[in-house]
């Protein structure tokens, strides 16, 4: 029987100790995370790079509306009815594109497009981001718990889960909205502009969750079986800390991009809800219902379709960009 | 091995049986692991061999209580284990531990080496004298690694490298028996060599016990004392290395040995080619379980369960009915015994020389 792998013993100790850190690692060497080489080949990506500056922009201009009002010195309620025509039509060139009004005025209310559209991202993205958290918060709880402990807690989430799918959201969100706001405000009454954002965000969160939930169900079950699980197990790890510690760190990635992508989803969301009515006040500045107040002046002011529609483009195609290079850059193997 | 003392771990009757569905109503039960007996001393090397499937790793995983035993019992330092729960199993996982078989598989990819061998401590909020930090540095220093390399990340290193990190963190927490799944079966075969070295020496210089599970018997040969052949969920035989290497007695361990690829000589008796697959664990055959297969079966290997006993009063013991005498290669093999069950067709002899 021959004993040639483990007789010809006591090789030069070739892999461990001291190999290349003589000269150049005196000052200590920092491994680089699986986190630090993504962002660097996020940084390496010239596409992400753009997509993210103008994510970045959007998102400071929604935080600074205030300020920019300030600035501008228009509000977004503000109307400016001597500077339309006595058809209701702004004065000037371009749906009154001037010095004061840097996209124009709206046909009609003679409000400031420019600011309201400021507000406008405001408001899409509030709701969009606090619908993307919520999901997450809700589809990685319950995602986990499904995946990690299974059995029967497995068996009902994932039958709850096929429940909410099997819902037609547009029919839910139609029926649920105008009912959930009759119970709270009477039929004449005044609804306020963040009672309507918050029923977007529920109805969103309601229905958001789910794709989450699975895609993190899913990680988690392969995750289940690795042996450095099972070795945190044999240390007698708790559920805490196989959640939070082993499972969770290596399921951030698709998670990330999952929420990426759902931001811009939530947008278009907003907007088509807005579009069709439902959810949003009327003095709340939303793209949806400035696109849809537009389309009733698409021969005579195109101008006002213009700007929230290019506006509502980019930043869906910034996010949709930026998504993508995320996951490129988390997950280099995946096929572009 | 000092014999008489209190065994450290004590295994009795220990089964693991899978239930499976197969067709529309029909339940099956896999018994892939069903009656085993053994005892671990105190700084003992045992040595778990058999073939794939044989049910090895079911038992590693027993052992440290990743798989929960469907009969039998587990005993640790006098302790009964067998169900104990989380809370009752708290103060053993620290006198029990595991190494895994895949290095690339057993280390999270997002934590640093230095969380990796720490979490044994945290999770079981242990707090070395020096504390944690110094506690991995010289662990990592003990299984001969950098311990500058803390705060690399697994994907740094190499497999024999990865695996020298699972053994610090099995020992972090200062075992006394350590489960070693197929340690090296993942390695390159110079690397092997380091890395039982490295097991060898930390058995010797801290008195640790081993569970060793392998199919490489070479490797088993050069680090166990004791050998437990496995076969169909059940220890064909078990004894000291000399004796299963040497005078093996149960038909398949000499088979099992004839296998090994040997580039020098092959004994007198050849190789011993097994026909057929190893039967299922679903539906085990009758009495001897190697019966199947065996070229010395006849009826009462059918009929009757052999047990598994020690002959000529040593430490080896065979679930056999025709033990086999003699050293290995010698020739009683298949050539030696006239096929007497030949309805069976079971065992075709072949002298590959």
């Amino acid at each position: 029987m021959s004993m040639s792998p483990v007789e010809g013993v006591a090789l030069a100790e070739v892999e461990s100790g001291g190999d290349a850190d003589a000269p150049k690692e005196e000052k200590g060497f920092v491994g680089r995370s699986p986190g630090q080489l993504a962002w660097l080949r996020l940084r390496g990506d010239r596409t992400a790079m753009v997509s993210g500056a103008l994510l970045v922009f959007f998102v400071l201009v929604a935080l600074s509306a205030p300020l920019i009002e300030l600035l501008y010195g228009i509000g977004p309620s503000d109307q400016f009815q001597h500077k339309l025509d006595r058809f209701g039509m702004p004065l000037g060139y371009a749906g009154g594109v001037s010095g004061d009004h840097f996209f124009g005025l709206e046909p009609g209310l003679g409000r400031d497009i420019f600011i309201r559209l400021v507000y406008g991202l405001r408001t899409s993205l509030l709701i969009a981001f606090a619908a993307a958290v919520i999901t997450a918060v809700l589809g990685i709880a319950l995602g986990a718990l499904a995946g990690y402990l299974g059995g029967w807690l497995d068996a009902v989430i994932n039958w709850v889960t096929d429940l909410v799918l099997a819902m037609p959201f547009l029919i839910i969100a139609l029926a649920l909205t105008p009912t959930l706001t009759l119970r709270f405000y009477g039929e004449r009454d005044a609804v306020s502009p963040a009672f309507g954002v918050g029923v977007l965000i529920a109805v969103f969160a309601i229905f958001g969750w789910t794709s989450t939930a699975r895609l993190v169900r899913g990680q988690v079950i392969a995750l289940r079986e690795r042996e450095f699980v099972e070795a945190a197990k044999a240390s007698g790890a708790g559920l805490g800390h196989m959640l939070f510690r082993q499972l969770l760190p290596n399921i951030w990635a698709p998670i990330l991009v999952s929420f990426s992508l759902a931001v811009p989803q939530f947008i278009t969301s907003e907007a088509a809800l807005s579009f069709i009515g439902v959810g949003l006040t009327e003095e709340t500045p939303s793209f949806g219902r400035m696109i849809y107040q537009s389309l009733v002046y698409l021969q005579t002011d195109p101008a006002f379709v213009f700007f929230p529609g290019v506006a509502i483009f980019a930043l869906v195609f910034a996010f949709n960009l930026f998504g993508d290079a995320l996951r490129d850059a988390l997950d280099p193997k995946s096929s572009r | 091995m000092s014999v008489g003392d209190e065994p450290l771990l004590r295994v009795r009757g220990l089964g693991k049986h899978f239930p499976v569905r197969s067709g529309p109503r029909g339940r099956g039960l896999v018994r892939a692991v069903d009656g085993l007996d053994f005892d671990v001393r105190a700084g003992e090397t045992l040595g778990l061999v058999g073939e794939s499937g044989c049910g090895k790793t079911t038992t590693g995983r027993m052992l440290v209580r990743l798989l929960e035993p469907t009969a039998g019992s587990i005993e640790f330092a006098g302790r009964d284990i067998t169900h104990a729960g989380r809370r009752e199993l708290r103060p053993l996982r620290q006198d029990l531990q595991i190494i895994f078989q895949d290095p690339y598989a057993s280390l999270n990819p997002r934590h640093t080496v230095g969380r990796i061998i720490a979490m044994p401590l945290l999770v079981n909020g242990i707090d070395p004298p020096g504390g944690v930090k110094a506690r991995v540095r010289e662990l990592l220093e003990l299984v001969g690694l950098n311990p500058e390399h803390y705060n690399r990340y697994p994907h740094e290193f190499s497999g024999g490298q990865r695996q020298r990190i699972g053994i610090a963190r099995a020992l972090a927490l200062r075992p006394k028996l350590i489960v070693a799944d197929e340690p090296v079966s993942a390695l390159d075969v110079s690397i092997q060599a380091q890395v039982v070295n490295l097991l060898r020496d930390l058995q010797r210089d801290l008195g640790l016990a081993f569970v060793f599970i392998a199919h490489d018997l070479a490797v088993v040969r050069h680090f166990c004392q004791r050998v437990a052949v496995m076969y169909l969920g059940r220890i064909v035989e078990i004894g000291d290395r000399d004796d299963i290497y040497e005078r093996p007695q149960h038909p398949y361990t000499r088979a099992l040995l004839s296998a090994v690829p040997d580039v020098t000589t092959l004994g007198p008796a050849g190789r011993i080619r097994l026909a057929g697959d190893v039967p299922t664990p679903l539906n085990p055959p009758s009495g001897c379980r190697f019966r199947t297969r065996c070229w010395k079966a006849r009826d009462i290997c059918a009929a009757e369960e052999p047990p598994l006993v020690p002959r000529d009063g040593g430490n080896q013991a065979t679930a056999c009915h025709f033990p086999e005498s003699g050293p290995a290669g010698a020739g009683s093999g298949p050539a030696g015994a006239a096929p007497a069950a030949a309805g069976t067709g079971a065992s075709v002899e072949e002298v590959s020389r």
